[in-house]
């Protein structure tokens, strides 16, 4: 699955969409979907919760292994997604939809600049 | 042992698996198909329909000569002279102090004739102590793991798929028992084994013939949704059917009888006088096994959602460890997460309530249940 132009990327597989009112909606790339195997479980930050870029912020458990969920951006958690809480296959069959995780209002400070770009994060993840 | 620096060995079927877009990882020094699509989808396959699993990682030995019989009843634990010429049997190596070295499967092909299966991370142990032990035994031990690959096919449809291709009466053919036959005109031993809990059979056949027979099978399957499974399903499957797993329920700090598999060791053997490697060892482990009871195998099952791993603490609800995860996963039959642990005798009992894991500093309610979790309808 391509990695989608309009989203930039962490080096933690994370994707984030561009902000709309300041909010972006961040999620795990297809690859690192792939790499885990099926999502059975996933623990998010609640709504109200303050993450931290580069910070754990929950988990991602798949058939075999366990995964920490890093926060790509600083700011509040203004939603997550109860579908793929109740339903965690989403993580694998739409990870770039509506296999979404959580949002965040930024803080002022913005996005962090050494996220990705979707071609310089195909790059990253395919020489990984 | 394999080398660390060696590189990973690769099946015959290893084309066959990067072809179907297996995701491959490294396993006892093998490069194996971990899954080629949802894991959880291929555990169903062996659950409801039937499986395809290539399993050529594991380490076959023939042990062969008038001897034979006594050798293995002097290295193992069981009474191997008394499996009939076709039969299986399930039995263990042990080391002079009872502890496990390997858990096996023995077929007995002929009367003065055993093919021996180790797992891939004991083969080597498993090799070295056949010869040592073979000394003063008219009998030979034959490295066969290059001569074999080996094929599974497992669920409720197993049998009717393997039919279409084979000259063998499956009919006649029991659990534990292995023939001679043709698959897809390859010979072949035909086994009627598995490490799934379903109905299945294992091929032990030339890795010139694994490709074609490996075709010539989900060919004949299809129709029957048999679908290519990796090793992340077989770890499941035999989960659910309560199946231990070396390096994770057996282990060389324990004896068959810690296990909770005392019944595979046979102290009354016709052979060498009854004498066997580790025999006054387990005879002091099954003493203390009746007297001090120690920690029992049992099954837990999630009440919650996340899920226990290998070396998670078990206790309970005032913190007190109570024993040890040795496997875990997400149950795909249950639904749910499972896991066997090693839990004091006094909170082995199913029902025993506030027994919780630690999972990451969190305590999570199990219920102890008997094992196994899933046991197919016959």
């Amino acid at each position: 699955m391509s990695n989608p132009q309009q989203l930039r990327y962490s080096k933690e597989h994370e994707w984030l969409s561009e902000p709309v009112d300041g909010v972006a909606t961040i999620g795990i790339t297809a690859h690192a979907a792939d790499a885990l195997g099926d999502v059975v479980f996933v623990q998010l930050p609640d709504a109200g919760d303050t993450v931290s870029a580069g910070d754990t912020c929950g988990e991602l458990e798949s058939t075999k292994s366990v995964s920490d969920l890093y926060s790509p951006v600083s700011g509040e958690v203004t939603e997550v997604n109860q579908d793929v809480v109740d339903d965690p296959a989403l993580v694998n069959s739409a990870p770039f939809e509506g296999g979404w995780l959580f949002k965040v209002r930024l803080d002022p400070s913005g996005a962090p600049d050494d996220l990705l770009s979707a071609d310089e994060y195909t790059a990253f993840a395919t020489g990984n | 042992m394999t080398e660390p620096s060696a590189p990973p060995r690769r099946t015959a079927l290893d084309e066959v698996h990067r072809s179907l877009g297996a995701t491959m990882t490294d396993f006892a020094g093998w490069e194996m198909p971990l899954r080629y699509a949802s894991e959880r989808e291929e555990h169903q396959a062996v659950r409801t329909r039937a499986g395809l699993f290539d399993l050529s990682h594991m380490g076959e030995f023939t042990v062969s000569g008038p001897a034979a019989c006594d050798l293995l009843d002097y290295a193992f634990i069981g009474n191997l002279g008394s499996l009939r010429t076709g039969r299986a049997r399930y039995t263990m190596l042990c080391d002079e102090r009872g502890g496990i070295l390997d858990d096996l499967i023995v077929y007995r092909t002929a009367e003065d004739r055993y093919l021996v299966v180790a797992n891939a991370a004991n083969a080597g142990t498993v090799l070295a102590a056949l010869r040592e032990r073979a000394t003063g035994f008219d009998a030979q031990v034959a490295d066969d793991r290059d001569t074999y690959a080996l094929l599974a096919v497992q669920g409720p449809a197993a049998a009717g798929i393997l039919a279409r291709l084979t000259d063998a009466e499956l009919e006649g053919l029991r659990y534990y028992a292995g023939l001679p036959g043709t698959v897809a005109g390859a010979e072949a031993l035909i086994a009627r084994t598995g490490y799934t809990g379903e109905d299945g059979f294992e091929l032990f056949l030339a890795p010139a013939d694994a490709p074609a027979v490996w075709q010539a099978l989900l060919d004949a399957g299809a129709g029957d949704g048999l679908t290519p499974c990796g090793l992340s399903c077989r770890d499941t499957l035999r989960l659910e059917a309560g199946m231990p797993l070396y390096g994770h329920e057996l282990s060389t700090a324990l004896t068959p009888f810690d296990a909770g598999l005392g019944r595979t060791v046979k102290f009354e053997k016709p052979g060498n006088e009854g004498a066997f490697v580790g025999r006054e060892a387990l005879q002091e482990a099954a003493a203390r096994a009746e007297s001090a009871p120690p920690r029992v195998l049992v099954g837990l099952v999630a009440q919650g959602r996340r899920v226990p791993r290998a070396g998670y603490a078990v206790v309970s609800s005032d913190g007190t460890v109570l024993g040890e995860v040795t496997s875990g996963a997400p149950s795909p039959t249950l639904g749910k997460p499972i896991a066997m642990a090693y839990v004091d005798a006094g909170h082995a009992v199913p029902g025993t309530e506030g027994v919780a894991v630690d999972i990451r500093g969190s305590r999570e309610p199990y219920n102890v249940v008997a094992l196994p979790f899933y046991k197919r309808e016959r």
